[in-house]
């Protein structure tokens, strides 16, 4: 089993890619990617079964990215985890690349299973494929769909979150990356969404709270769901990770601007820095 | 004369058709959003429980759970009404469905005015114009209860998302089992030179009485049932219309962006001839008995019948 020290080094280099990616492509969303680095780093490298040489596997889980204009941080895991060269990474929305603005899958990136980018569309999609794979003999993949925290104002969100637990879909982990910001300020400012928790819980989801950027909370709330989705059936698992946008790069760290902002060369270096000093001790 | 097979709606055909995929095909899936029975879901729910779901009143749930069942191998049927379907959860269909190219199949039930008694809000007239523009979408308006249990077959087999236009109300049969068709493939249903009437869905029956009156007057018109609004068959369009050089466009939907566009885009580009369009001019329904209604819009084969006589005068 892989170590929280390696676990802390991927993620610097997952930062690292994410900074340099949107510096060289010009624009892209740097804060919402930074805040769930840790998120999916322990997921691919500790939880998922999934292998990139075997996308046909009938039992390979899935992840759902869907709150896609996190991209770099997924094409950054999935170059880290095998699925892609890191040198692809810097072709990110350029012109012919296979690293789209949003995740597409017309672009067949092993681990890209659904094109995603308009927001509230990625849980029912993970819903389906929980059904799909309930309704198939010898099936027992698991569904992780990331979502936002502003993700959640969108009325389909419910549509979705009333559902799972009418189809008692325990094989179905939704992922909330709480950074409390959006596109236009403070989500408790714009439409307050909490008490998040409390609304999981109360439409039956097996809900925790943890710190997402701490991998000992992450892998306690990773490791229930992995048992929760050993029963036949059984209540879905949200995991609200408390999260800060723009994590890792101090002058990025809660400031809204840089939800949707690419860095400068001065700006690169700083934060590469930054990031390098930060596992020094490792 | 037209030979007439009896009276049912396409709605019927969809939810006969859908039984026999599956009792031969174990990947044929179906999805209601609380109107399963109104769109004919009752019997292949009652055969095949564990392939059907009802999402409840939730549209955009609806076709997102669709577009998973299409990721893990299924071929999911959504059916509800068409107002519902192709309008409110229109963006996961182009993004979720089309963009990813799933296979996910549409069915768009209670269309055009002939809903009747509800109104304005559930007949549905723009979903041919807001399906057509959607790239990887195929879009079909069967003409009967037999093309449409054709055509839903040939859609299960056919890669790819499909939207499938159905009606509610008891229609004419006036196809036959062994019938040719082909997704793409206009079928050429009466022969005369002087004008094409292309039709589709309830107006091709429409246009088949045209063709009756009109012969009374001594003009012969081509009558084409163009079930295939996209990909829309080019080629028969263009032949016709170098035959006949004046067309008639026939369709119980809006005019902008519908059916009759569809034709003119194809006419423009390749055999500018005259064209007259009969459809619903830029209005929304409204309450009444179905025939009351297809009346007071003009979508009779009295109509047609203008309409051919207009572009006759036009006609070099």
């Amino acid at each position: 089993m892989i170590g929280t020290e390696e676990l802390i080094k991927i993620s610097a280099n997952v930062r690292k890619d994410i900074i340099k990616m949107i510096n060289i492509s010009g624009s892209g969303h740097p804060g919402g990617s930074l805040s769930a680095v840790e998120l999916l780093v322990a997921l691919y490298f500790k939880y998922i079964n999934f292998d990139p040489k075997n996308i046909n596997n009938p039992n390979r889980d899935y992840f759902i990215l869907s709150k896609g204009h996190a991209c770099p941080v997924l094409y950054s895991v999935l170059a880290r985890f095998g699925c892609l060269n890191i040198d692809e990474l810097y072709t990110l929305r350029k012109l012919g690349s296979r690293l789209q603005g949003h995740p597409s899958r017309n672009e067949k990136i092993p681990g890209i299973d659904v094109s995603t980018g308009s927001l509230g569309y990625g849980l029912s999609i993970g819903l389906g494929i929980a059904i799909g794979i309930k309704k198939q003999i010898n099936r027992n993949n698991r569904i992780y769909v990331l979502m936002g925290d502003g993700e959640q104002q969108e009325g389909s969100v419910w549509e979705g979150i009333m559902s799972a637990v009418h189809y008692k879909l325990n094989n179905l982990c939704v992922i909330i990356d709480n950074n409390g910001m959006q596109i236009d300020g403070n989500t408790k400012d714009i439409m307050n969404i909490e008490p998040l928790a409390d609304k999981y819980k109360i439409f039956g989801w097996d809900t925790f709270v943890i710190d997402g950027h701490n991998f000992d909370e992450i892998d306690k709330a990773y490791s229930q769901f992995v048992e929760n989705a050993k029963k036949k059936q059984g209540k879905p698992t949200a995991i609200i990770a408390k999260t800060v946008k723009g994590k890792g790069i101090s002058f990025m760290e809660n400031v809204i601007s840089w939800h949707g902002n690419a860095p400068s060369e001065e700006e690169l270096k700083k934060a590469l820095n930054e990031i390098d000093a930060s596992i020094t001790h490792i | 004369m037209i030979k007439i097979f009896g009276n049912k709606a396409t709605r019927f055909g969809f939810g006969d058709a859908l039984v026999e995929l599956g009792k031969t095909n174990t990947k044929i899936f179906a999805l209601g959003a609380d109107t399963a029975k109104s769109v004919a879901l009752t019997n292949f729910k009652k055969m095949f429980p564990d392939r059907f779901i009802n999402v409840g009143i939730a549209e955009n749930n609806l076709v997102g759970i669709a577009s998973g069942l299409a990721i893990t191998g299924f071929i999911p049927f959504i059916a509800t009404y068409g107002v519902f379907l192709a309008g409110r959860p229109w963006e996961q269909i182009r993004t979720s469905v089309c963009y990813s190219n799933l296979n996910v199949k549409l069915c768009g039930s209670h269309s055009g005015l002939m809903v009747g008694y509800d109104g304005a809000t559930h007949q549905i007239l723009e979903d041919i114009s807001i399906m057509r523009c959607i790239p990887k979408m195929k879009v079909i308006y069967p003409c009967d209860y037999i093309e449409t249990k054709k055509s839903i077959i040939a859609c299960a087999y056919s890669n790819g998302p499909v939207y499938v236009r159905l009606g509610r109300e008891d229609t004419p049969i006036f196809t036959e089992e062994d019938s040719f068709f082909e997704i793409g493939k206009a079928n050429i249903l009466r022969n005369g030179n002087d004008v094409a009437v292309m039709a589709c869905g309830t107006m091709v029956y429409e246009s088949l009485l045209a063709a009756e009156i009109l012969a009374k007057k001594g003009i012969k018109i081509k009558v084409i049932n163009i079930h295939t609004i996209k990909p829309i068959d080019e080629e028969t369009i263009i032949n016709t219309a170098k035959i006949c050089r004046a067309v008639v466009t026939a369709e119980e939907h809006q005019l902008y962006g519908g059916f009759g566009s569809a034709v003119i885009e194809v006419l423009a580009k390749n055999c500018p001839v005259p064209v007259e369009m009969v459809g619903v001019n830029d209005r929304f329904g409204e309450s009444g008995n179905a025939m009351d209604l297809i009346i007071k819009f003009g979508l009779k084969s009295t109509n047609i019948v203008n309409a051919v006589l207009k572009v006759l005068k036009r006609k070099k």
